[in-house]
């Protein structure tokens, strides 16, 4: 008998506002340890937190991204424990009345086909400080640059049954929140971090004892966890074992996993109102400010490039997730004219060499209108596609303008006809045998015996013969 | 000098009677004098004091004095002090230099004040006796051998004792008006939100708030003048205008209605205290007021929701101090929960103790509905309580505390007859309502006090009933001799 896999994540979306949850401290970008962290970070005797209007104008656009409530009068509660890099001995989150209700996401999966996945709620709480075990012989340190950066929790349903439903599901969440600007959604510095709470049933019983893998903060890591956390669980419910509620780490160097913490050693975090904070308020006026503000959701571009760029639906998929992406790639359509070229260039050319230099599309050499220009050439048939990866190359290596380089280095293709007329006529006088091959052959195996006219011709022009016209020239004159 | 209120002090310096540096020596000789006996102040910031009295000189001669300009005045050592020692009364933050400075504090002297020292107050003030101070208890001025009350027992008996002429306190349950009441000064909890909190140390967040203790009324409504107002840094703190107090002194007060509450007076209170409050209410019936009776059916509840709610809050905030950033630290920690369990316990006294024990408690996963969440739900009957006498009447008066000052030691390891001390001034805290306390005579050689609870943002209006009552009698000016010299 099968097992039905059942998942539910977490994810904590940093927010990209300027400042602080709580304080007015800068967000800290690879600042040196504890110089972007105020009185209010420290958790100074005496210091007060003031709630960033710009951080709850965010969670509530999430909030109407994803059709959920927006809690008219949310609260921050106070989670209690003790954490050296938790400076006040509590985390300000919510609980009870978090500022985003229930909403769902529709993901598409590799099949086409298409599933709601429902989200119990979203709130809004602080990040910790960082303990650093490195560099300090024997003890600690504690950098609490981080403290305080504005987080959405955002807390799904058990609605995903496979890690390939979970996948597609943290991949829209980050298509959403980038494309609504709330987030960077640069998973190498942590924007997006996963919890995966896993468990497995026969299918039509009860919930199974669920265990939790924390802080996944890839896509690959988070798929090969939650594949090894399911293999796990199969082998002890088979072995006639029990699943131990437990808190789990993955370590994704060596793809293993191990238990972190029990139920029974849990804390109790002693939630209450915190007493320092008023619940946050959000009229109706905000709310008809922040739907005028919404920008285009992955859903609405998705469909705007199936209609404006016939583009089929699995690269107007790939395509709009991103907001990077998506930006780049319309750009270089407009600026070269063809969408479709464009679309196989950011998809195969562009995205192969992003990946191979471990680069995101916002740190490309080649801008989007030097792919434009590029892809504009191509079409004008200035260049081959052959002679347009050489352009590409030199445009990444920061060579210039497709047009500069393909002047520079002279790869303009020679659609002058009575130049190449000349250099096919000298090809033919040259190779008597292949002409005669050639000419005594019939219409199928002309067709493939004219390549090596093609290939002379290349060779002789260096790759700069117009394909076409080069073609119907050899026809012409081979007969 | 030191006889003279606040109020006329600054008259004095005006007039150009005295320089605010021969002010400042004076009050700073006398707490040299006296405090070694009384010891109401923690740190005596002398430097500072003499600096900024020059500086006040040099600003009244320039014409351009605030309305505290040359000001002696002392701060409970509960306000961070940029490069002061704030202790909050702790070991653990003995050693504690702040790196700001409260809004209260700022404020004060951006009108001219001059910082005498810190006053010595019960530990995160957590007690209602001074007794649980790191640095020793306070005595009374008023005889030696009782306390000043509690927790600003530091600022109420060094103004009793006149070693300054005013200062600054903070009351979550009745830390500003009990202390008035036994040292026989006039001490204002104004409501809540009305005084910034920033960089105040948090004993209980949701009840906690900063007024002035002075030598009468008027004086309180000088201080309150420079004190209130919004404080964007402060969430908790309410946009609301700030009333015109030394305008409002002289109000007529005639056809006010003073409410008096049946549950003030209970039929087991001390009848000395009792006779005492209706005496002063009886006073200000003469002066042309109304009297009549008024039932607070749910405040008999405050002191049992009050102690599971500051606890709770105060167990929370008293978490920070764990030995990592700031405060104190034990010596060679093993391993973190050894750094946490020694910081803090060799930090804290036995009552902060008790009381981070009761609030944790009070917030576990079980007992949160039964405890946190019911004493929630007494706190909003207790102000609906009040709300419903406010429909009827202008104030509400009765005694301030249900006995005048106890002998040092006699409660000391009876830690629910302490609270009883509060049972009159923490129903005020819980409701957020602003409240008074003025000297209303003495038992025994001892000074007691009645305290008068306005509605809210009311504070002009209570003031105005103590300053006329004030008017009428001289409770206020009788001051104890000290070690023979007055």
């Amino acid at each position: 008998m099968s097992w039905e896999v059942v998942i539910g994540l977490e994810i904590h979306v940093q927010l990209n506002t300027t400042s602080k949850l709580f304080s007015g401290s800068k967000l800290s970008t690879g600042a040196e340890p504890n110089t972007q962290a105020s009185l209010v970070d420290l958790g100074m005797p005496g210091t007060l937190p003031v709630v960033n209007r710009e951080a709850v104008r965010k969670a509530a656009l999430f909030g109407l991204a994803i059709n959920a409530d927006i809690c008219r009068h949310s609260v921050f509660e106070r989670k209690n424990y003790f954490y050296p890099d938790l400076p006040k001995g509590y985390q300000t989150t919510q609980l009870d009345k978090p500022v985003v209700g229930a909403g769902e996401v529709e993901i598409q999966l590799e099949s086409g086909e298409k599933k709601i996945v429902r989200i119990h709620h979203a709130h809004l709480e602080e990040d910790a400080g960082k303990s650093l075990h490195e560099d300090f012989h024997g003890m600690t340190g504690i950098d609490l640059n981080r403290a305080g950066t504005p987080l959405i929790e955002v807390v799904t349903e058990p609605d995903m049954r496979n890690a390939e439903e979970a996948v597609a599901f943290a991949r829209k969440l980050h298509a959403i929140v980038t494309s609504i600007g709330i987030c960077d959604g640069d998973m190498s510095q942590g924007n997006m971090r996963f919890d995966v709470n896993v468990s497995i049933r026969r299918p039509g019983d009860a919930l199974g004892t669920r265990t939790e893998t924390k802080n996944l903060n890839s896509f690959r890591f988070m798929e090969r966890a939650i594949k090894l956390e399911v293999e796990r669980q199969i082998d002890v419910l088979e072995d006639g074992g029990e699943i131990v509620q437990e808190t789990r780490l993955y370590n994704g160097d060596t793809h293993t996993a191990r238990s972190m913490r029990s139920k029974e050693d849990a804390n109790d975090y002693r939630y209450f109102p915190c007493p320092d904070l008023l619940p946050v308020e959000i009229t109706d006026a905000d709310l008809d400010a922040l739907k005028a503000s919404m920008p285009e959701l992955p859903d609405t571009r998705k469909a705007r490039f199936l209609a404006d760029y016939q583009l089929s639906e699995y690269d107007a998929d790939l395509l709009s997730g991103d907001l990077a992406t998506a930006a780049f790639f319309e750009v270089a359509a407009k600026a070269g004219g063809d969408a479709k070229l464009a679309a196989n260039w950011v998809m195969g050319e562009l995205a192969a060499k992003l990946n191979a230099e471990e680069k995101t599309i916002n740190d490309s050499p080649v801008s989007a209108d030097q792919l434009g220009q590029l892809i504009a050439r191509l079409k004008d048939g200035t260049i081959s596609s052959k002679i347009a990866k050489q352009v590409f190359e030199a445009c990444w290596a920061g060579e210039g303008d497709p047009d500069a380089v393909i002047e520079a280095k002279g790869l303009k293709q020679m659609s002058d006809s009575g130049e190449l007329e000349k250099i096919v006529d000298d090809i033919i006088a040259n190779n008597a045998p292949q002409v005669e091959d050639y000419r005594s052959s019939d219409d199928a195996k002309k067709k493939k015996k004219i390549g090596f006219f093609v290939g002379q011709a290349m060779k002789a022009t260096q790759g700069k013969a117009n394909p076409q016209q080069l073609n119907a020239l050899l026809k012409e004159k081979l007969g | 000098m030191h006889t003279k209120t606040l109020t006329e002090l600054k008259a004095g310096l005006a007039a150009g009677e005295f320089s605010s540096r021969e002010l400042t020596e004076h009050f700073l000789g006398r707490i040299q004098q006296f405090d070694a006996d009384i010891n109401s102040f923690v740190t005596v910031t002398e430097q500072q004091a003499l600096a900024q009295a020059d500086a006040a000189d040099a600003a009244l001669a320039a014409g351009k004095g605030g309305l505290l300009t040359g000001l002696p005045i002392a701060h409970k050592d509960i306000f961070c002090t940029e490069g002061v020692r704030t202790s909050c009364g702790s070991k653990m933050l003995d050693t504690f230099i702040a790196p700001y400075t409260a809004t209260v504090v700022e404020k004060m002297a951006a009108e001219g004040a001059v910082m005498l020292g810190k006053t010595n107050m019960d530990e995160f003030a957590m007690g209602s006796s001074n007794e649980t101070s790191y640095y020793g208890p306070v005595k009374n001025p008023w005889d030696r051998e009782r306390v000043p009350g509690g927790s600003s027992g530091g600022a109420a008996a060094c103004l009793g004792a006149r070693l300054a002429p005013a200062a600054t306190g903070t009351d979550t349950g009745g830390s500003i008006r009990q202390p008035a009441a036994l040292n026989g000064i006039t001490g204002l909890k104004p409501t809540y939100g009305r005084v910034s909190r920033w960089g105040m140390i948090a004993f209980a967040s949701s009840l906690d708030q900063a007024g002035p203790m002075g030598l009468s009324a008027a004086d309180c409504a000088l201080m309150l003048q420079a004190m209130a107002g919004h404080d964007h840094r402060d969430s908790t703190s309410l946009n609301e205008k700030v009333d015109d107090y030394l305008g409002a002194l002289n109000d007529d007060i005639r056809g006010l209605t003073i409410g008096v509450p049946e549950e003030f007076f209970p039929d087991t209170l001390d009848g000395a205290i009792a006779d005492n409050s209706r005496e002063a209410i009886r006073e200000l019936e003469k002066l042309g007021a109304k009297v009549v009776s008024v039932s607070l059916p749910s405040i008999k509840l405050s002191v049992p929701a009050y102690y599971v709610i500051a606890p709770a809050e105060a167990s929370s905030n008293l978490s920070r101090f764990d030995g990592v950033r700031f405060g104190h630290r034990c010596d060679d920690p093993q391993d973190l929960e050894d750094l946490y369990k020694r910081s803090r316990s060799e930090g804290f006294g036995d009552e902060v103790k008790r009381r981070i024990l009761v609030g944790t408690y009070a917030l576990s996963a079980g007992y949160y509905d039964a405890y946190y969440r019911r004493a929630q739900q007494v706190r909003r009957l207790i102000r609906d309580d009040f709300a419903r006498a406010f429909e009827k009447v202008d104030v509400l008066m009765g005694p301030t505390a249900p006995e005048t000052a106890f002998k040092l030691g006699d409660k000391k390891d009876d830690p629910v007859s302490m609270y009883m001390a509060d049972v009159f001034t923490i129903g005020v805290n819980l409701a957020g309502l602003p409240a008074l306390s003025m000297p209303t005579g003495f038992i025994k050689g001892l000074p007691t006090g009645t305290q008068v609870i306005g509605n809210y943002f009311r504070e002009g209006q209570i003031l105005n009933v103590a300053h006329k009552y004030q008017q009428a009698t001289d409770w206020h000016k009788q001051a104890p001799v000290l070690g023979g010299a007055k």
